[in-house]
């Protein structure tokens, strides 16, 4: 397999065709939190809705547009988090940071068996410039779940 | 023209697993020659000096290197004068020092005989849908300076400035008619004279962004007949830092500078400073020297091979590409094939249903580079109805064989991602 066939896995290509979770909608949940994150140097973006019952993301809504890494990315990390434990996010997110990270290798078991589909993204590593790509929807995440705290304590 | 490969020792590269390199991103950026890299050499190595300063030996062999390298350029673009060049850090540097002289001008700098530059509520400043940000962003600014308008000329289906509106939006009201001489996008050359003949009507200052020009096609700005032009230095095969802008000597010597500091003077009391003519007021503070040599040198070897003949290489090139492009199913092509007066040797395309980040990467891997993104002309690109796209792009190195490498690194694109027309 070339570096590029690792990179653009099945996986990826299935996701960014049919993207999971893709069409904003209001979100019922006791929290909700809203991040919109651009990609300046390709003009790639998402808006990503988070919804928080407690300590559990409940809900999630996004949309977005822009490359198939940065669309299928989305589409893996909707079918990650929802239903997990903030706590379950975090460690998911500093997993898939270290993944991009680590040049195209895979990760201890341990943290493989945790990304489970966002392996898919392994070789994504070996390509500096696509490395933000992958991240976009990531970091709304991130942000999204700090927004939906910040709401619930304020 | 004759074989120049060898000319480019970076051309000799592998890449990507081995494979040979296919660099087809020289609007973005140009490779350099032996003699390029060799000028900015000799002179870091030999001459080094403080330019028009200094009694010394190496000063004087400083000095005649830059001012030679000026007057290499000054030729090679039709400047009556040496002094009509002034160096740059780049083009956009360029273009915003006319904008910005324009700016001080209006603000009541450079004394009376910079009035004839000064803009006022009720002017206006024109520019068309299919220029470069660095052609549009300066005159906006100076616009919100000035509370002059900024107004433009629309582009047809192809992206090409409609001519006709020259008519009714440049009138009376108009001081400044900023265009491009070729699009980075569609590759079109433009008819200047028609945009030159509608300024002189309404006594409008002309500035032309020949970035896409001056290092692909024959190009005389005397004969042109505008009235400042900017161009960079990267992109016609010298080093990246250094620009110029061309201007009539005239106008250059009563435009204010934007930039004031040693060496721009002639002299200073506490209550005012004169400046000294072109191209002196304008080079505030040290130059990049060994930049502008290597410029210098590009011009000549670009001289040497003829323009001409590297216009008709390129043309045939990017005919090449449009033609196979727009025959592609499910790929469009973003501007004509062919125009009337010429079109650059690119071709930019957007892939139905890819993202030009995806055609790009695939391109990549079989050693092709090409520019991936809105090339810095969003208005452009809103008006075909796209983000971004993809623009494989020739110089005088570039060959048939990087064409079919193109060509068939695109049909890999569609069958990578199942593209159905």
């Amino acid at each position: 397999m070339s570096d590029l066939e690792r990179m653009y896995q099945q996986v990826i290509l299935d996701h960014s065709r049919e993207a999971h979770g893709r069409g904003l909608r209001d979100l019922a949940s006791a929290a909700v939190g809203e991040s919109h994150q651009v990609n300046t140097t390709c003009g790639d973006e998402v808006t990503l809705r988070i919804g928080l019952d407690g300590d559990t993301v409940a809900d999630l809504a996004w949309e977005g547009q822009g490359c198939s890494i940065s669309q299928a990315s989305v589409s893996v990390l909707n079918d990650l988090v929802v239903g997990e434990s903030v706590e379950r996010v975090d460690e998911l997110f500093e997993a898939f940071k270290a993944l991009m990270h680590n040049k195209g290798e895979p990760l201890d078991e341990e943290r493989e068996d945790l990304l489970g589909d966002a392996t898919a993204f392994t070789g994504v590593g070996k390509y500096p410039a696509r490395i933000k790509c992958a991240l976009l929807g990531w970091m709304a995440l991130r942000d999204s779940v700090a927004q939906a705290r910040g709401a619930d304590h304020g | 023209m004759r074989d120049v490969r060898g000319d480019f020792p970076l051309l000799k590269r592998r890449v990507r697993g081995g494979r040979e390199l296919v660099y087809l991103d020289s609007a973005a950026t140009s490779q350099r020659p032996h003699v390029v890299l060799n000028a900015v050499d000799e002179f870091e190595t030999l001459h080094n000096g403080a330019v028009q300063r200094g009694a010394h030996l190496l000063a004087e062999e400083a000095t005649e290197a830059f001012e030679g390298a000026r007057d290499a350029v000054a030729r090679f673009v039709g400047a009556r004068e040496p002094r009509e060049i002034v160096w740059t850090g780049n083009a956009t540097a360029a273009l915003n020092l006319v904008a910005n002289g324009i700016g001080n001008a209006s603000a009541g700098i450079g004394g009376s005989e910079a009035a004839r530059f000064a803009l006022k509520p009720g002017d206006s400043i024109v520019i068309t849908q299919a220029e470069h940000h660095a052609n549009i962003v300066p005159w906006q600014q100076l616009a919100v300076r000035t509370g002059a308008t900024l107004k433009w000329i629309e582009v047809d289906a192809d992206g090409v400035p409609r001519l006709e509106q020259l008519d009714t939006v440049v009138d009376d009201s108009t001081r400044v008619l900023a265009f491009g001489h070729a699009s980075n996008v569609t590759g079109v050359v433009n008819d200047v004279a028609a945009f030159v003949a509608r300024a002189r009507e309404v006594g409008a200052l002309t500035v032309l962004d020949a970035c896409q020009s001056v290092p692909h096609m024959p190009v005389d700005f005397s004969v042109l007949g505008v009235d400042f032009a900017a161009f960079s230095g990267h992109k016609m095969l010298g080093p990246t830092g250094i620009g110029a802008l061309w201007g009539r000597a005239e106008l250059l010597d009563a435009l204010p500078p934007s930039i004031f500091g040693g060496g721009t003077v002639q002299t200073v009391t506490l209550e005012q400073t004169t400046w000294h003519p072109a191209p002196t007021r304008f080079e505030a503070g040290s130059q990049p020297v060994a930049q502008a040599i290597g410029l210098g040198a590009a011009a000549r070897y670009l001289s040497e091979l003829g323009m001409g003949e590297v216009f008709a290489h390129e043309r045939a090139l990017g005919q090449r590409m449009r033609q196979a492009v727009a025959e592609l199913d499910g790929v469009r092509l973003l501007g004509p094939v062919d125009a009337p007066h010429g079109v650059l040797g690119l071709a930019a395309f957007s892939v139905d249903g890819v993202h030009p980040h995806d055609v790009g990467q695939v391109l990549d891997d079989a050693g092709i580079a090409v520019r991936v993104g809105h090339h810095c002309a969003q208005p452009l690109h809103r008006h075909f109805g796209v983000t971004g796209s993809s623009r494989a792009s020739a110089h005088v190195y570039t060959t048939d064989a990087d064409v079919d490498a193109f060509i068939a690194g695109l049909e890999r694109v569609i069958e990578f991602f199942g593209v159905t027309a």
